[in-house]
């Protein structure tokens, strides 16, 4: 057994702890809201509340898995399983540290950018296959937000692809040795983060899940097991965006070598969850049509011109 | 255009940072089972039935405090004993209706029944949130140490005749009409 990209011992280890990172944000994600809100949050399971998921866990199986009778039986039941599994695969071109990772895909970015996507499948099924006026409204605002999104989102990317040369995160990675990429496309990184919270329907862009206006959204149907994917595939998005954001815009592993580059990767990477938490502890939730009219009208413009300045910069460098 | 890059920009920048920095502030959580809280005297809690000074029940069955109740928890009778005391012969409280309200105290003529500072009532049998006199009656006097009913009230009892209360004039003979 050796660390080398795609052995055995390195896929089980990443989705394991993928995984366990997932469910242990649950509690982070708590701890962290009620210390911004002079709480103390959930702190009696275990020290300092740690096994809180796992009486989570406990009670999430042993609830009743209803499936409604008016809902469409086969697509109610894939939903939940689509998102788990394209995070899941996203994971797979992540490159943590050298020899660490999946696989090395030549096409990285662009075969992350298409799990994105298929992850709107899964909101939309669970939403139409629920047969539910919320969980209705929650698909319609999921599909039309993470299409509007993504356009963007893969778009200021393309200053970074144009930097390194190449769509391979690795390579992406190695090509940051004398520098990030927040640096020359700090633009970039802005409407990525933006658009990876979107893409992730977090907080302040939890727009398809709203719960003052729509229940649940999209999951308003589910309970059980189901559910917990649901919530679970929340927390794999934040970890996967995270990491996305360490990879192409900081540096993924690279650091001081004082400490072993998986440690630099994980301190990244926990930043940008603890931003994310931040902002869904601070900052209210847009309207819809404001989502939509900032999306198209300022960030996708944005997000061109980015691409050009940078390509022009490239070719005058030349 | 900097009003509104002020207005959108700055002020999530301003709020985030604001948020942040609550990280160092201490939690208002108060830890109960660990941490008990202050509860004040006035505190209105758990019902009791006091004593007077000498030990003997305060209580004298005047059923004011059955008026009064609103949710009719309150359930006693009236008995007297061979010195003409009257006391209940039993006094029940049932705190699965109680609402806490303090009306029974209000009304009560002897300082007989009082609200205490103690909230933890909770029981897993229904029935054992009824409370007789005997889990009732304390042996203190509670809030009002002084206070004894059949010293300032002219009513006889045994070892008291009429006119030996405090602030009592001897009874006048309407009888006699001899000045």
């Amino acid at each position: 057994m050796t660390w080398e990209v795609g052995s055995p011992l390195s896929i089980i280890s990443i989705l394991a702890v993928v995984i366990v990172v997932a469910a242990m944000l649950i509690w982070v994600e708590r701890r962290l809201l009620s210390f911004w809100q002079e709480r103390l949050g959930p702190n009696r399971v275990g020290y300092f509340g740690l096994l809180q998921v796992v009486a989570d866990m406990i009670k999430i199986f042993y609830k009743e898995d209803w499936i409604p009778p008016f809902a469409d039986k086969f697509g109610f039941v894939l939903a939940p399983a689509i998102i788990m599994m394209v995070i899941l695969l996203s994971f797979a071109v992540v490159p943590f540290a050298p020899g660490v990772g999946v696989i090395d895909s030549n096409i990285g970015v662009l075969f992350m950018l298409a799990m994105a996507s298929l992850g709107a499948y899964s909101v939309m099924l669970g939403g139409l296959s629920s047969n539910n006026k919320y969980a209705l409204l929650g698909a319609l605002r999921a599909t039309a937000q993470m299409v509007s999104y993504e356009v963007f989102m893969g778009i200021s990317l393309l200053g970074v692809v144009a930097l390194s040369g190449s769509f391979n995160l690795r390579e992406i990675v190695l090509a940051q040795q004398d520098g990030w990429y927040v640096i020359p496309q700090f633009v970039g990184f802005v409407i990525f983060l933006i658009a990876g919270i979107a893409e992730s329907h977090r907080l302040p862009f939890d727009i398809p899940e709203a719960e003052q206006e729509i229940c649940a959204g999209y999951h308003t149907e589910y309970s059980g097991m189901k559910f917990g994917m649901f919530f679970v595939g929340e927390y794999l998005g934040l970890v996967l965006i995270s990491s996305l954001i360490t990879v192409l815009f900081f540096g993924g592993w690279l650091g001081p070598a004082f400490l072993p580059p998986i440690i630099w990767f994980s301190i990244k990477v926990f930043c940008f969850i603890g931003f994310f938490i931040l902002l869904r502890a601070a900052v209210p939730r847009p309207r819809y049509d404001q989502l939509m009219s900032y999306g198209w009208l300022v960030l996708l413009p944005i997000s061109l011109i980015n691409l050009l300045v940078t390509a022009a910069i490239i070719l005058s460098m030349q | 255009m900097f009003t509104l890059f002020k207005d959108t920009l700055v002020s999530q920048v301003v709020t985030l940072w604001k948020v942040f920095a609550k990280i160092l502030v201490k939690a208002d959580t108060v830890q109960y089972p660990e941490e008990q809280p202050y509860m004040f005297p006035r505190w209105r809690g758990r019902i009791i039935l006091s004593r007077d000074p000498d030990g003997e029940e305060r209580c004298v069955a005047c059923n004011l405090c059955a008026v009064a109740c609103p949710v009719d928890c309150i359930a006693l009778q009236k008995t007297e004993d061979e010195e003409g005391r009257w006391y209940p012969e039993f006094f029940r409280i049932n705190f699965s209706r109680c609402i806490m309200c303090g009306f029974c105290e209000e009304a009560c003529p002897t300082n007989a029944i009082q609200l205490t500072p103690d909230f933890e009532m909770a029981e897993y049998v229904r029935q054992d949130m009824v409370w007789e006199k005997e889990d009732l009656l304390i042996s203190g006097t509670g809030k009002y140490h002084d206070y004894s009913f059949y010293n300032v009230c002219g009513k006889k009892i045994g070892g008291k005749d009429k006119g030996e209360a405090q602030n009592e004039a001897v009874p006048v003979n309407v009888r006699s009409l001899l000045p």
